[in-house]
């Protein structure tokens, strides 16, 4: 296990990459699935807006 | 003639988009993530070290998938501009827009864990290569796409003026793609994407060949759940947004 996580030597470029792929694939999903919440947090506000209006 | 173009038409309904969107998302973000976890046993595992580089060839499983997505993600991105621009398609000029986002990411992640790959192999972190420069420039390009978008605040000139921008880009990738032949690089040649037979052997080759997938179809998959939102801000006055949320 040591030995593998070693790399031969490698383990200072090793990881480090493998880490901020992984940290670009994780931060994308939550800024794709923010972005997504966040407009259809903003829409479902308008329609209230929209629908109170016409009832006034 | 009219019939075969309705697909076509389709395609540029923000509401039937939106919902294929959401429909499609988890057929793409599930497989993703089995052959990415795949490919991680396959190449960090399975696969034997390189007879020259040794453990160290190892980055390619994340390296070459990123550089791949940065540089596909630009043609798509292209292309979408591309459409929005001659058939005035909104879906389209949303669908470039949230292509740029994730481009720029996998470029900068492209770019560092080459760096952090040249340093063991070529004994620095940086040199002004023509692969790696035009990678750089690349970066610069989905930079000036989301600044310029965000600097013009009419939505339908942000988007002419993007596709503007994102088409002239392309001339930058068959320079990335070619550099390496036109030049001397120092940047390994392809040992995967070429004509002739890949220069790896299977239990190498097999676990990049699924992290190339897995890459391509996890894209599919945030860019889907980027577009529902950029189409949802596009949109948020439409009728049909009251029976998509509810």
């Amino acid at each position: 296990m040591k030995e593998f996580f070693a790399m031969d030597g490698y383990a200072l470029f090793l990881w480090p990459s493998y880490l901020i792929t992984f940290v670009a694939i994780i931060a994308n999903v939550i800024i794709a699935r923010r972005a997504h919440a966040t407009a259809r947090a903003e829409a479902l506000r308008r329609l209230d807006l929209e629908s109170s209006e016409t009832r006034v | 003639m009219g019939t075969n173009w309705a697909w076509f038409h389709r395609f540029g309904s923000p509401p039937h988009v939106y919902r294929l969107a959401g429909l499609l998302t988890p057929w793409f973000a599930w497989p993703a993530a089995l052959s990415i976890l795949a490919a991680l046993y396959g190449g960090l595992v399975l696969a034997p070290p390189d007879y020259q580089q040794g453990e160290g060839f190892r980055i390619i499983y994340v390296h070459a998938p990123s550089a791949w997505l940065s540089v596909m993600i630009y043609a798509v991105m292209a292309t979408a501009a591309g459409i929005g621009l001659i058939w005035r398609m909104k879906v389209a000029h949303a669908a470039a827009a949230s292509c740029a986002g994730i481009g720029a990411w996998f470029t900068v992640v492209s770019l560092v864990t080459g760096m952090l790959w040249g340093k063991p192999m070529w004994g620095t972190y940086w040199v002004w290569d023509p692969r790696l420069t035009a990678q750089l420039v690349l970066l610069f390009l989905y930079l000036g796409y989301i600044g310029l978008r965000s600097g013009i605040d009419d939505l339908g000139r942000a988007d002419r003026a993007s596709a503007v921008l994102a088409l002239v880009g392309v001339v930058n990738i068959p320079i990335i793609r070619y550099s390496v032949e036109w030049w001397n690089s120092i940047h390994q040649a392809p040992s995967v994407m070429k004509m002739e037979k890949p220069s790896m052997p299977m239990e190498m080759l097999v676990p990049l060949l699924l992290m190339f997938l897995g890459f391509t179809l996890y894209f599919a998959a945030v860019m889907l759940v980027r577009l529902r939102a950029e189409i949802l801000r596009r949109e948020r006055n439409a009728s049909w947004i009251r029976e998509a949320l509810r």
